[in-house]
């Protein structure tokens, strides 16, 4: 597979390496006309209006607009194969690290491709949104396939099927069936209480914007300053930050004052409302969520 | 030096470490049931464990000159899994064991109805084996999760000098303190706590009801912490009484509530010489000099 960030412009190809560009706070919400004309399978049509009550589509992500991209050589094999037969997906999905690479798309500013994913996590990605045309109507099975593609996979399996959802939630407009939203918010629990740090960002990205609860949602947000994950990783984090969350983040700056502790840049971030574009250069303070 | 590490997970730690911490003094221990790294799916995964907390650790720990307990519970990370709730059913059997010296740790981790359930359920159970209780407080929103810690003990019935709660900082320790529980300190190479600033608490507050412990576990930890912290305190001015007040005297008081601690030495026990026989169940700590 080629996965292309080309649909977003923040993200410097993990061919070249681009500069390192502050990243603006979220990625454009329009998708990109080549991911909907890609191969990544049938996308669903523009929104139903019922689904207007929301105020924005889910914002794209790189692993969203890199799975939505075309694809070719075992990806796109794979992909035809799982919309022929959906339980192809079982065999593709521990394999792709092994085909398309692990490399990270964002290699300037994320190196370890924790913050905004990886190639094998796109091919995942975009192996879910085959799945979600393969078993298209029937949204039950898909939420069914889905827990157990979480259930029996390694951690970068499920952060597959994480960064599927994402794709899945653009994809849909924010329309998602009933089915799969709430298995998504199960699995996205679960992986909110992993220590793995690339778990924990592949939960917070536009599935997560647009379907975990508030609560969830901000625990989840002070858990990646916690674990100092970049907030980037964090899909319409400007949209959804509170003053509750504002409180929790204040608390923890007090917190590593007292303890004369480096107070993580990040947390400035979600203290005062962020102006667009202002990403600082990260401090960045290493907790594991140890017993 | 006398050592009661009153907070450690030995399950994660290897031979040397029961070799160097009974070198600094370390005698007796308990290791809280809690998370591993990768969470647990069934009550089966749970039964496993506990039981290798009260045999196999056990046998280990004495192995060592060791005298290891345990407190068994269904910790708040897990109490969020329905797949993993039902083990309250199964705790009472183990409240019920020897070595069983607290329910814990139990608490909050994202503050949630589950956890609130089972946290309030566990003291309830608590309160029936009349045993103490030892309680972690949150890595995230740890100010509020402290003070609704306390809200939610208040409400139990528990009387506050039976429960310990654990992880606290600078801005914590107060609260607890003034509800008349037992204050717990984990001393972390860089993040929870340090020693020095733990000499600083001490200085403030004085050493009643102080609870000093390593919490090393499978995360950057070290289960000497408690020593270090010992050799800081007689370094800034504590007596040595001082010092076995808060290493040995404070957790003895407290755990022994349970009316379940071994405080005398491992029978035979010869340090670098571990006693025959030297097998639990058909296995050695012993490597190369079995038939």
């Amino acid at each position: 597979m080629t996965p292309t960030t080309s649909s977003d412009p923040a993200a410097p190809t993990a061919a070249t390496g681009g500069p390192a560009a502050p990243a603006p706070p979220r990625a454009p919400a329009a998708p990109a006309a080549g991911g909907v004309a890609g191969a990544a399978g049938p996308v669903p049509a523009a929104p139903a209006p019922t689904a207007a009550a929301r105020a924005a589509a889910p914002p794209l992500t790189a692993v969203v607009a890199a799975a939505r991209a075309p694809h070719a050589g075992w990806l796109a094999d794979a992909l035809a194969e799982v919309r022929r037969d959906p339980r192809a997906a079982d065999g593709a999905f521990p394999l792709a690290g092994r085909r398309v690479g692990r490399a990270p798309l964002r290699p300037a500013t994320d190196p370890a491709g924790v913050v905004h994913g990886t190639v094998d996590d796109a091919a995942r990605a975009a192996l879910v949104l085959a799945l979600g045309a393969a078993h298209r109507g029937d949204a039950d099975r898909l939420a069914a396939h889905l827990a157990d593609l979480y259930r029996a996979g390694d951690t970068a399996e499920r952060r597959g099927v994480l960064r599927g959802l994402d794709a899945l939630a653009v994809a849909s407009g924010g329309d998602l069936p009933a089915p799969v939203v709430a298995v998504g918010r199960d699995l996205a629990a679960d992986a909110l209480r992993a220590n793995d740090t690339s778990l924990v960002a592949a939960a917070v990205g536009p599935f997560a914007a647009a379907h975990l609860d508030q609560h969830t949602w901000r625990h989840a947000v002070v858990k990646l300053v916690f674990q100092g994950t970049g907030l980037d990783a964090v899909a319409a984090l400007d949209d959804r930050a509170d003053a509750e969350l504002a409180r929790m983040a204040r608390d923890l700056a007090a917190e590593r004052r007292a303890a004369g502790r480096a107070v993580p840049d990040d947390l400035s971030r979600l203290t005062t409302p962020a102006p667009a574009g202002a990403a600082a250069g990260p401090t960045r303070t290493v907790d594991t969520e140890e017993p | 030096m006398r050592i009661f590490d009153p907070h450690v997970h030995m399950t994660s730690r290897t031979t040397d470490d029961y070799e160097a911490m009974y070198a600094a003094g370390v005698r007796a221990i308990v290791e809280p049931a809690f998370w591993l790294g990768q969470p647990r799916t069934s009550v089966g995964s749970f039964v496993d464990y506990f039981d290798a907390l009260l045999g196999w650790e056990r046998f280990r720990a004495a192995q060592f000159g060791i005298r290891h307990h345990a407190t068994i519970a269904l910790n708040p990370k897990e109490a969020n899994d329905p797949r993993c709730t039902e083990v309250l059913d199964v705790i009472p059997r183990y409240l019920a064991k020897d070595g069983v010296v607290a329910v814990g740790e139990v608490g909050y981790d994202a503050m949630t109805p589950a956890e609130d359930e089972a946290f309030s359920r566990q003291l309830a159970l608590a309160l029936d084996a009349e045993l103490p209780v030892l309680v972690h407080t949150p890595h995230r929103d740890k100010q509020a999760g402290t003070r609704r810690t306390l809200d939610v003990v208040r409400e139990s019935g528990l009387p506050a000098g039976r429960v310990l709660v654990d992880h606290l900082n600078e801005t914590t320790v107060a609260a607890v303190r003034d509800a008349g529980a037992w204050a717990g300190f984990s001393i972390y190479p860089d993040t929870k706590m340090d020693e020095t600033r733990m000499v600083a608490i001490l200085r403030e507050y004085g050493t009643e009801r102080m609870i000093v412990n390593s919490a090393a576990d499978w995360g950057r930890s070290d289960p000497l912490k408690t020593w270090r912290t010992g050799m800081t305190m007689l370094e800034q001015g504590f007596t040595e009484d001082d010092v076995d007040r808060v290493l040995w005297r404070n957790p003895v008081e407290f755990y022994g509530q349970s009316g379940n601690l071994v405080l005398d030495p491992v029978p035979g026990f010869v340090a670098e010489a571990p006693p025959a026989p030297a097998t639990f169940e058909g296995s050695s700590v012993l490597r190369g000099v079995r038939a």
